[in-house]
């Protein structure tokens, strides 16, 4: 079964480097963050091997949230390859994220 | 076939889930794109649902709404985490469209999709919405921590959230365009008394302005006075709602039922919109008075008014 991945300072640009990833910035206080959280598991179950499905706690990393310029949570991060191509600010529906994902495995 | 189809999960959709689950219906299903709770879960404080009642702090919309789906399910209530696209009507019963042209029949729908946050309107507000522009401030007021930020409105929502970035924020400037608050006078009183909320009255944001990496500063305009420029990282607004009445538009842009000109559904004090069999529920109706306990009762009512339709109308 699929999970997502935690990302930390030290895993994180060694896990967004290659291939798509989807980053979720959230926080536990953050009720539109656990509105979405039931939706981030069953994307991480059902992009297993195909993108990389993946969490940052603001609260614990701090750093890896300033340095995108996190101000508002949920904020969800979309690379490839390493790079920042797209991103989402705000709770969104399964398919949204989906769709998103989809074009960039494309 | 569904023998009735709930679109919305906030207080008015899970009551009605409750009520017409517990009251007899079978297949009973509450669409909600995640988790279930609705607007109030973004709120830091509520003290006026009652019979639910913490004074310091006070209980907040996520704690209160936290055990509400348990409930529901126990019952038999459905929760699919999916977007309904829309509504229609055909012959007796409804199409619930969802996305990748899956359609759903039900017997009943009680539509109880609730409102959003309303946009001010101010020069940059789009722009810098997320990056420093927040309607949030359970989500967004720790990324201010011991920064100052200006928090727009003057009903109670924006009091209320006014006082929580107060706890956490170095100083908060509270922009109204009255001269007096329409809050609770309990609430007015609370801000009143707090040292570091500054109050600048008769006065609208006309700008928000940055860079790159968000927000860097607010430029109020204050009647009488002229331009305040202020510095600040962070603006959080809380100027009223808009209705979600999106489901219930047909392809050509028009109603399924009537809507008032504010695009808020036309109900009967049993929660009847103008098309037999379907109901309206919560802030999405005319004349809501947008409190949990009101939307509660709404959904009550349209629970039991649909299990009324259905055994009319199917058995």
């Amino acid at each position: 079964m699929g999970k997502y991945i935690e990302l930390t300072k030290e895993n994180f640009d060694e896990t967004i480097k290659e291939g798509v990833a989807v980053v979720d910035f959230w926080a536990p206080w953050c009720a539109p963050c656990r509105m979405i959280a039931p939706i981030i598991d069953e994307l991480a179950e059902e992009y297993e091997g195909k993108a990389k499905i993946c969490k940052v706690n603001t609260d614990e990393e701090p750093e890896i949230a300033v340095q995108f310029g996190i101000r508002s949570i949920p904020t969800i991060l979309f690379f490839k390859d390493g790079e920042l191509v797209d991103q989402m600010i705000g709770a969104a529906g399964k398919e949204v994220f989906k769709e998103k994902i989809d074009r960039l495995l494309g | 076939m569904l023998d009735c189809a709930i679109i919305g999960g906030g207080p008015a959709g899970l009551s009605a889930g409750l009520y017409a689950t517990r009251g007899g219906l079978k297949d009973v299903v509450m669409y909600e794109f995640g988790l279930p709770g609705g607007q109030i879960t973004q709120s830091s404080e509520i003290e006026n649902y009652p019979g639910v009642f913490r004074e310091d702090p006070p209980i907040s919309g996520a704690e209160l709404m936290e055990p509400w789906p348990k409930q529901c399910m126990h019952f038999g209530l459905k929760h699919e985490m999916e977007e309904v696209k829309r509504v229609e009507r055909d012959g007796d019963i409804f199409k619930i469209y969802l996305p990748n042209e899956k359609v759903v029949k039900a017997k009943s729908v009680i539509v109880a999709t609730g409102s959003t946050p309303k946009r001010a309107g101010f020069k940059g507000e789009e722009e810098f919405l997320g990056r420093g522009v927040s309607t949030c401030a359970t989500c967004d007021g720790f990324f201010y921590k011991n920064k100052e930020v200006v928090v727009l409105g003057g009903g109670d929502t924006a009091l209320e959230e006014a006082l929580y970035l107060s706890n956490i924020c170095s100083k908060v400037y509270l922009v109204h365009r009255r001269d007096q608050f329409r809050a609770a006078p309990p609430t007015i009183e609370r801000v009143l008394k707090k040292d570091n909320i500054e109050l600048i009255l008769n006065a609208t944001i006309k700008e928000v302005y940055g860079s790159n990496m968000g927000v860097e500063g607010v430029i109020i305009e204050q009647k009488g006075k002229g331009e305040i420029d202020l510095k600040v990282p962070g603006v959080f607004v809380f100027v009223g709602t808009i209705v979600n009445n999106k489901v219930l538009k047909r392809e050509d842009g028009s109603f399924i039922c009537d809507v008032n000109e504010r695009g808020e559904v036309i109900v009967d004090l049993k929660m009847r919109t103008s098309l037999p069999g379907l109901f309206a529920a919560g802030d999405v109706r005319v004349d809501a008075a947008k409190q949990v306990v009101c939307a509660a009762g709404d959904g009550a009512v349209a629970g039991m008014e649909a299990i009324n339709y259905v055994r009319e109308h199917f058995e």
